[in-house]
């Protein structure tokens, strides 16, 4: 059995395709291991039996981990929140059934920090995901619990969503590959908005050719969403396996940012791989990325307390002080079904919408972020690629980082200026390293950005760079 | 604080009124670094998509069920749903 | 103290006359059960996003069209967040600083700007007075949240509140005839706020405003606005102060209740919609909203008064597209007469006769414009005259036909020969010798005793202004 939870995604599929594979067998034997979750990274599993008759497709009988975070009809959606517990939506999210659709099914949905917000994924209402590779320690987060099932081989791949990060930190976190498309790529109709100018969905596999063959069943322009626009010419399988001609920018002021000695040691040996392969490394400037996380979180949690506006005890989901006048329902009910992050970002995003602090705060974010995107396209005239570490360290102790919201957002420092941009990038497994204070060997995750709608190319490189640097550790005692 | 409160619908406890306080000082001390950043004349980016006009046919899609529309309320009544008295203001 | 002059500007909401919501694909309706037309993204469930409704968006730039705006080359929306369980986002997307219509004008009133935006649910408020205070609890029906609306914003440029409904009127009357909506204000699908201040006549600076909302007919603006004109007015010729506030006017008592006072305000924390892209309408569809204008009530006024008609008159034919054209038929008909003489037909002596008849509308009658131009031709030529006229136009009313025809059936043509008419008159001066002294003594009245007498001797034929004429003759006046 354990034979047929070794295949990639892409291997599994093309044995099902051949009849060489029972679809059903495949299935079945992922929903046991979803089964044995140990890792708190499952919400809720799918037990009815699934209709293996109309799996046909270029993901016919693949089972997918979804985050709570997508709607999907009649089954519990949360968001990771009390305010949602009990709920089922009426409706499913595109990028969930464009998957159906390639003949992919949901083997479950996977736990994350309440309404996305959070890079540890110790936000979650219904508790913390252990990292599979230390579970003394996070897998990072939002998206915590699809990178824990895949990198703990509780799920063969799994779908999750980056607004600053949220796929990319915790897929570096756990060792997996990790992909944020342009924004734009994939339709956000039904994927629960917590900053809707920034938020995208995106896959978490085992290796760059899983993330293409997830991202070509998602990608598209859907009429429920106005900002879709899909990627022209579809997404195909990488195949590139050397980077000659193609040119890599290390942003010029990345010796200022704070990380890890062990993070900055993965990251020279892979632009060592960089080079081996024939690519050339250059510096680009990205002066305002430094204030990136200063716009991030002003953008994002302004946005966030307008859209978490609905949540008030009326439609669907929870209530509480229904027995008092309407403004005590609602503000009991809001205080009780959101946790204390939720309402941290609620607070300063109001705060910076309100009137007299708009121009200061909201106003001035915005046009941090016309400079960020701007350093982005100056910088990519003179390259192919934007490359930083992913994460400023590898996974960090439970309760290491819950006291101080600030150090936890400035985790967010790598990947908050791509978000802001709208551009695309992945993180790919590229080494181990040892923590700051000692322990186990922890996975380092090296993203690559790509300007927008580049994603083919992306995944080409990223393809060349992964067979070269041919990451194969495994988190001890994944196999049981 | 307060009003913040209010203007979100958040009934902050004593407790939560200053961890908060604390939380959001320090976080918008950093925040702050922006707000005195010269970018007079920089156009403000609201989202990254250069798309205008998109919009649909004003043709009718079928709606829910009653019952399902009604089916998440807290608390559904004749068809309906049902809400706490709204006060003067609420 | 100088008098103090009213101040009053006007915001409609129209509700558009689309087949579907805003946002959503949700047919739109009026009393149906509740909740029947609501789906996950208008009863804002989690992760729905809104579309836009293109007829939307083609009916404002006909709006804007209408109102002479100028359409702004690039909109968005914004959120205009608050907590109320009539908006299921508590949010309402709308347009704010960028809408698209701006600067306009209707008859004499300059338009400030048209925006798009959607409608809030429907509270049912239980408990005793249907009104908020002091209901136990409230039911929210969602069938109507979402429907299209283009609020009209206007610049305060009305001085009255005969004036203020009148120009409410003209508004709907041109909303109306571009189809774009119901404007049936008893259904809410034409809504009117005023804002109202007064300030000394002559200055310039306004005064503190209070906002009336939603009036749901003509005649209850008027008196609304003119209620609270005179309470302005009394508070300050007291020495109070006007405070900024929100009114409800209960027409049954005539009462003014404060909604909201200007401490609760709220901060409604706009923003750009992220879900939604600019709309930036191409020169084609504001050319196409131009050309599909029909002739606007405004502009069917001027045109009557440059053809010679009073403007009351113009502005009670242009009002119904329907009169104007039955109008403008009778005019191409009648030959030498002037277009004012036809006006004056067919708003004075017709609408009587449809009123003696039991009402109805010119074009629905059954005097065709062809027999009304007979008629009023027979009439111009003296072959009848304007008695006989009313005669045929009474019969005309309850039968149709032809003028012509009734005129030789009841015998009403006069005679052709004047002679013949200066022997009866002169027959008539000879037999009333007092009233003739009377007329020669300055009395104007007496000369009815000897038209009447006329009248008896020619059954009506006779026509009034020449038998005048020539009793003043024959009496050497
Ligand atoms: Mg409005
Ligand atoms: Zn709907």
């Amino acid at each position: 059995m354990a034979g047929i939870l070794e295949l990639t995604v892409a291997e599994a599929a093309a044995q099902i395709a051949a009849t060489e594979l029972s679809a059903e067998e495949y299935f079945d034997a992922w929903r046991e291991a979803a089964a044995g979750d140990d890792l708190n990274a499952y919400l809720f599993h799918v037990e009815h039996p699934v209709d293996h008759q109309a799996m046909d497709g270029p993901l016919g009988g693949i089972p997918v981990a979804v985050k709570d975070i997508f709607c999907t009809e009649g089954t519990p959606t949360t968001a990771g929140s009390r305010i949602l517990e009990g709920y089922r939506p009426p409706y499913t999210a595109t990028a969930v059934r464009r998957l159906d659709a390639a003949g992919a099914r949901v083997l479950g949905k996977t736990n994350m920090d309440e309404f996305a917000m959070g890079s540890s994924n110790e936000n979650s209402a219904y508790g913390p995901v252990l990292n599979p590779w230390d579970r003394g320690r996070v897998p990072g987060g939002s998206s915590g619990g699809s990178a824990a099932a895949v990198a703990g081989g509780l799920a063969p791949c799994a779908i999750g969503t980056d607004t600053g990060g949220s796929i990319r930190q915790p897929a570096s976190l756990c060792g997996i590959v990790g992909l944020k498309p342009t924004y734009g790529a994939i339709s956000r109709y039904g994927m629960i908005a917590f900053a809707s100018s920034l938020d995208q969905c995106g896959p978490f596999t085992r290796d760059v050719t899983d993330a293409a063959l997830l991202l070509a069943a998602m990608e598209g322009r859907d009429p429920c969403d106005s900002t879709s626009v899909g990627i022209e010419g579809g997404i195909l399988a990488p195949s590139r396996e050397d980077l000659g001609g193609l040119r890599f920018g290390v942003p010029s002021d990345l010796a200022g940012a704070g990380f890890d000695a062990g993070v900055r040691e993965v990251f020279e040996a892979t632009l060592k791989w960089i080079e081996d392969l024939g690519g050339e490394l250059a510096e680009v400037a990205l002066p305002s990325a430094e204030h990136g996380i200063s716009a991030y979180y002003v953008i994002a949690p302004a946005e966030a307390s307008s859209n978490l506006a609905r949540y008030d005890g009326v439609r669907y989901g929870v209530r509480a002080g229904g027995d008092g006048d309407l403004l005590q329902m609602y503000e009991t009910t809001r205080s009780q079904g959101f946790g204390t992050e939720v309402k941290r970002r609620i607070m300063l995003g109001t705060y910076a919408l309100s009137s007299g602090y708009y121009d200061a705060y909201y106003g001035q974010a915005q046009k941090v972020r016309t400079r960020i995107a701007e350093d982005f396209k100056a910088a990519f005239e003179k390259v192919d690629f934007v490359v930083t570490p992913t994460s400023p360290s590898v996974a960090f102790e439970l309760g290491e980082k819950t006291a101080d919201p600030l150090s936890m957002y400035l985790n967010d420092f790598f990947t908050v200026p791509m978000s802001l941009a709208g551009i695309p990038a992945i993180s790919i497994p590229a080494g181990l390293a040892e923590p700051e204070g000692g322990g186990r060997q922890l996975p380092v995750g090296f993203q690559i950005a790509a300007p927008a709608f580049a994603e083919q190319k992306l995944l080409e490189a990223s393809y060349a760079l992964e067979q070269a640097i041919g990451f194969d550790a495994k988190p001890v005692g994944s196999d049981g | 604080m307060l009003h913040v409160a209010r203007l979100a619908r958040l009934k902050l406890t004593e407790d939560e009124v200053e961890t908060m306080t604390g939380d959001l000082s320090g976080i918008l001390e950093h925040v702050d670094r922006i707000s005195n950043l010269d970018l007079e004349g920089v156009e403000p980016t609201s989202h990254v998509v250069a798309l205008e006009n998109v919009w649909r046919a004003d043709e009718p899609r079928p709606s829910l069920p009653p019952e399902v529309a009604l089916a998440s309320a807290p608390e559904p009544q004749d068809g309906a749903f049902r809400v706490p008295s709204p006060q003067a203001d609420a | 103290m100088a008098e103090l002059e009213a101040v009053i500007g006007l915001e409609i909401h129209v509700q558009l006359a689309t087949k579907t919501k805003m946002f959503c694909g949700c047919e739109l309706s009026f009393g149906d059960e509740p909740n029947v037309h609501t789906c996950p993204v208008c009863l804002a469930h989690p992760g729905v996003l809104p579309v836009v409704n293109e007829q939307a968006i083609l009916y404002a730039l006909q709006i804007a069209a209408a109102l002479g705006c100028e359409v702004a080359p690039r909109s968005i929306f914004h959120r205009k967040n608050y907590f109320y369980p009539d908006s299921p986002k508590a949010y309402q997307i709308s347009q704010y600083d960028t809408p698209i219509a701006g600067a306009g004008r209707l008859g004499d009133v300059r338009i400030h700007r048209a925006h798009l935006e959607e409608d809030a649910a429907k509270m049912i408020h239980a408990g005793e007075s249907g009104r908020i205070h002091g209901s136990s609890a409230s039911l929210v029906d969602f069938n109507r949240g979402g429907t299209p609306l283009v609020e009209i914003v206007t610049e305060p440029d009305l001085r009255g509140a005969a004036e203020a409904a009148e120009w409410a009127r003209l508004l709907r009357e041109t909303v109306r005839q571009l189809g774009v909506s119901d404007v049936n204000m008893e259904e809410g699908s034409l809504r009117v706020d005023a804002n109202v201040s007064v300030r000394p006549a002559g200055t310039e600076t306004l005064g503190t405003k209070t906002e009336l909302k939603n009036m749901n007919s003509f005649r209850f603006l008027q008196r609304g606005v003119e209620a609270e004109l005179e309470r302005q007015r009394r508070l300050i010729e007291s020495g109070g102060e006007v405070e900024q506030e929100t009114l409800h006017f209960d027409p049954q008592s005539g009462s003014l209740t404060s909604l909201r006072s200007k401490e609760e305000a709220h901060d409604y924390r706009y923003f750009p919609e992220p879900d939604l892209v600019a709309i930036a309408p191409t020169e084609e569809m504001a050319r196409t909203a131009r050309e599909s204008l029909p002739e606007l009530p405004a502009a069917r006024i001027e045109r009557y008064v440059g053809e010679g008609l009073a403007r009351d008159v113009a502005a009670v034919l242009a009002a119904d597209p329907e009169t104007a054209a039955y109008f403008e038929q009778v005019s191409t008909d009648v030959s030498g007469v002037e277009p004012k003489v036809v006006a004056n037909w067919v708003t004075g002596e017709l609408a009587a006769a449809l009123r003696a008849a039991g009402g109805g509308t010119a074009a629905e009658s059954k005097v065709t414009p062809a027999a009304l131009a007979e008629l009023i031709t027979l009439v111009a030529r003296k072959t009848i005259s304007h008695g006989s006229g009313k005669t045929v136009l009474a019969a005309l009313v309850e039968e149709g036909g032809d003028a012509q025809v009734i005129v030789e059936r009841e015998g009403l043509a006069m005679g052709d020969d004047d002679g013949d008419l200066e022997s009866i008159v002169a027959a008539a001066i000879a037999a009333d010798p007092a009233a003739a002294e009377q007329i020669k003594a300055g009395n104007g009245k007496a000369i009815g005793s000897i038209v009447g007498a006329v009248m008896r001797e020619t059954s009506g034929r006779a026509d009034g202004g020449d038998v005048n004429r020539l009793i003043r003759a024959q009496l050497g006046l």
